[in-house]
């Protein structure tokens, strides 16, 4: 049986809490993992080190960016998950404070799905987080399973 | 070619000379045979008279002290032959030739001979006539000897011109050539390092070589000093670009920590707040709840404010892609957008049509959306407004202008107006971060243009612009 689940790499605690509190508020119940940065974002999705066993058949719905991260940042994440056959097609959706066109244009260059900038008003943050959950655990249509 | 010149004229020379010479010599010839034939007329005279032939004839035996004299002969009055001479006398006597009439006192040349004739008066009275014909050996002896002494004169300079035209060649001629040589090698090839051969000799051809040769060491020295400088210049360019490049990464680097750490925290405490207000709502007060509301108005205005400084910064380093277009369907589109925005106000938006602009069309955008705006939100207090775009020629320069019939300002704070953060009203009279018009003055200027406003207060403004390339 699959759930639906988003992941959500973010280092700053208090966006992760924001962007938790912003779901929920929504109404989204599905179950929201977090990873603190790329490296274990990476072991979360394959099944290594402190996740060692997980059953890597079940992937998020989508994964929630940012850019900026430690050790591995987002777009070396996003390459890597590009790169490999498991994860080649997982929705992946920027969310960060930077609008640098540069930022955009790399994030689509390596296959982000969407890129939604991080509002300072929490208002707009929940609306857009809402939009975000509802649209992508309800109305997209995964791509189907390889394994 | 020197020599072929100088040859003729000196062929023409000789020529020349010999003619004079031969003319001048056949008039002494015939003055000498006048006076023979003077002398012999009146040493005859008697003989003549006497009617003594002999005598005659002894006379003209004289003319043997003159060899050129071949024959001569006196005629009596009545043109008879009377005395006679001849220069060889082992031949026969020649006929003496009857004297043509009326040739009494004349000489002809002809045949290589020349012939005189002279009568032979005595008191008053012709008693007969003398006639010597002599020969020209003399004179083609003479003639002879001059084409001699013409041609040897001629032979021997022309051998004297080649002698010293060769040592002139020598010591002229090919140090010149040899220096034009080294002079085109020098200009085509812009090596200043060759050196003309100098001559031993100390002659003016050598002093220009000389010279020749310092000039060059001189532009050589020179165009050394000059490559040093233009590479060291090179090299301060490259250095300066490498330190603006440098700056410029770390303003990039900056202005993206700005956009990315800046804001978190913001994010942060305008989120809690909201998480406050949502959470906490029965254990505050309205004062209490007051106090989180400008907690979250502020954060939310400094996020405005980083993003519109951020923009600012971002004009300034943007590339330009400059390109002819309709400015003018640029400014309906953005009224349209304002119109949109708040669909109950009164704003008549007077657009002149099919204006171009030649500029970077993201830019201009920007530009427009300022002024526009602006004129917009300053206008918003009036039941109606007017707000027109358009083009007018001003000291020979057209600018394009944006004019409101809104609040103004006092036209004594214009030049404050286009500072950073510098605002003429209050936040709560009309909102703005007022880094709009700077940005708008960075656009213009970055385009060669420049910007000014006029204004009164409660009577409107108008925004002029340039641009550098204005279309015709």
């Amino acid at each position: 049986m699959n759930k639906k689940f988003i992941l959500v790499v973010e280092d700053n605690p208090d966006d992760e809490a924001l962007t938790v509190r912003a779901l929920k508020k929504s109404n989204i119940v599905n179950e929201v993992v977090v990873a603190r940065d790329g490296m274990e974002a990476l072991d979360y999705l394959f099944g290594e080190g402190a996740y060692g066993g997980r059953d890597i058949t079940e992937m998020p719905q989508v994964i929630l960016l940012d850019l900026k991260l430690p050790k591995l940042d987002g777009l070396g994440l996003l390459r890597r998950l590009r790169a490999d056959a498991r994860t080649k097609l997982l929705p992946v959706v920027i969310l960060t404070s930077s609008n640098e066109e540069q930022d955009r244009i790399s994030s689509y260059d390596l296959g982000a799905n969407s890129y939604v900038r991080k509002p300072v008003d929490f208002k707009q943050f929940s609306e857009a987080a809402r939009q975000l959950g509802l649209y992508w655990l309800v109305l997209n249509e995964s791509p189907p399973k390889r394994m | 070619m020197n020599m072929l010149v100088s040859g003729a004229a000196l062929v023409t020379a000789c020529v020349a000379f010999i003619v004079y010479d031969v003319v001048t010599f056949r008039e002494a010839i015939a003055y000498n045979l006048s006076i023979q034939a003077q002398i012999a007329g009146a040493s005859s005279v008697s003989a003549l008279l006497f009617n003594d032939p002999h005598s005659a004839t002894a006379t003209l035996s004289a003319l043997k002290a003159a060899p050129d004299v071949v024959t001569a002969g006196i005629y009596a009055h009545d043109g008879q032959p009377f005395a006679e001479y001849w220069r060889d006398h082992a031949g026969e006597p020649p006929r003496l030739p009857p004297i043509p009439d009326g040739q009494t006192e004349a000489h002809w040349f002809k045949d290589g001979k020349v012939v005189m004739v002279r009568s032979i008066v005595f008191q008053g009275k012709p008693t007969g006539t003398v006639y010597i014909q002599s020969d020209l050996q003399r004179l083609n002896a003479r003639l002879k000897q001059y084409v001699i002494i013409s041609a040897a004169v001629l032979g021997g300079s022309l051998l004297a011109a080649l002698f010293l035209s060769s040592i002139f060649r020598r010591s002229t001629a090919e140090p010149i050539v040899h220096l034009a040589e080294i002079a085109r090698i020098v200009s085509r090839d812009k090596n200043y390092s060759v050196r003309a051969t100098t001559t031993d000799n100390r002659d003016e051809v050598s002093l220009l070589i000389k010279a020749f040769n310092g000039m060059l060491s001189q532009i050589q020295e020179r165009d050394g000093a000059l490559q040093k400088a233009h590479d060291e210049l090179e090299q301060r360019v490259h250095e300066r670009t490498a330190e603006l490049t440098a700056a410029n990464k770390e303003l990039e680097s900056f202005s993206y920590s700005v956009s990315h750490d800046l804001r978190a925290p913001l994010r942060s405490i305008d989120g809690f707040s909201q998480a406050l207000l949502e959470d906490c709502a029965d254990r505050l007060d309205d004062q209490g709840k007051d106090h989180l509301n400008r907690v979250r108005i502020a954060t939310q205005r400094m996020g405005i404010l980083i993003d519109d400084l951020l923009n600012l910064s971002r004009i300034a380093r943007s590339e330009m892609h400059t390109q002819r277009f309709d400015i003018s369907a640029l400014a309906c589109s953005i009224a349209a957008d304002l119109q949109k925005s708040q669909p109950e106000r009164q704003v008549e938006f007077r657009i002149e049509h099919h204006l171009e602009a030649v500029a970077d069309p993201g830019l201009l955008q920007n530009v427009l959306e300022n002024l526009l705006g602006n004129a917009w939100k300053f206008t918003s207090k009036r039941a109606s407004a007017c707000i027109e775009f358009g083009q007018m020629h001003l000291n020979g320069t057209s600018a394009y202008f944006v004019r409101d019939d809104g609040a103004g300002f006092d036209q004594a704070y214009s030049e404050r107006l286009f500072g950073v953060f510098q605002r003429l009203h209050t936040e709560t009279e009309f909102p703005g971060t007022g880094v709009g018009l700077a940005t708008v003055q960075r656009i213009v200027h970055r385009h060669g243009g420049r910007i000014w406003v006029e204004s009164a207060v409660d009577h409107g403004a108008t925004f002029y612009f340039t641009l550098a390339e204005t279309p015709s």
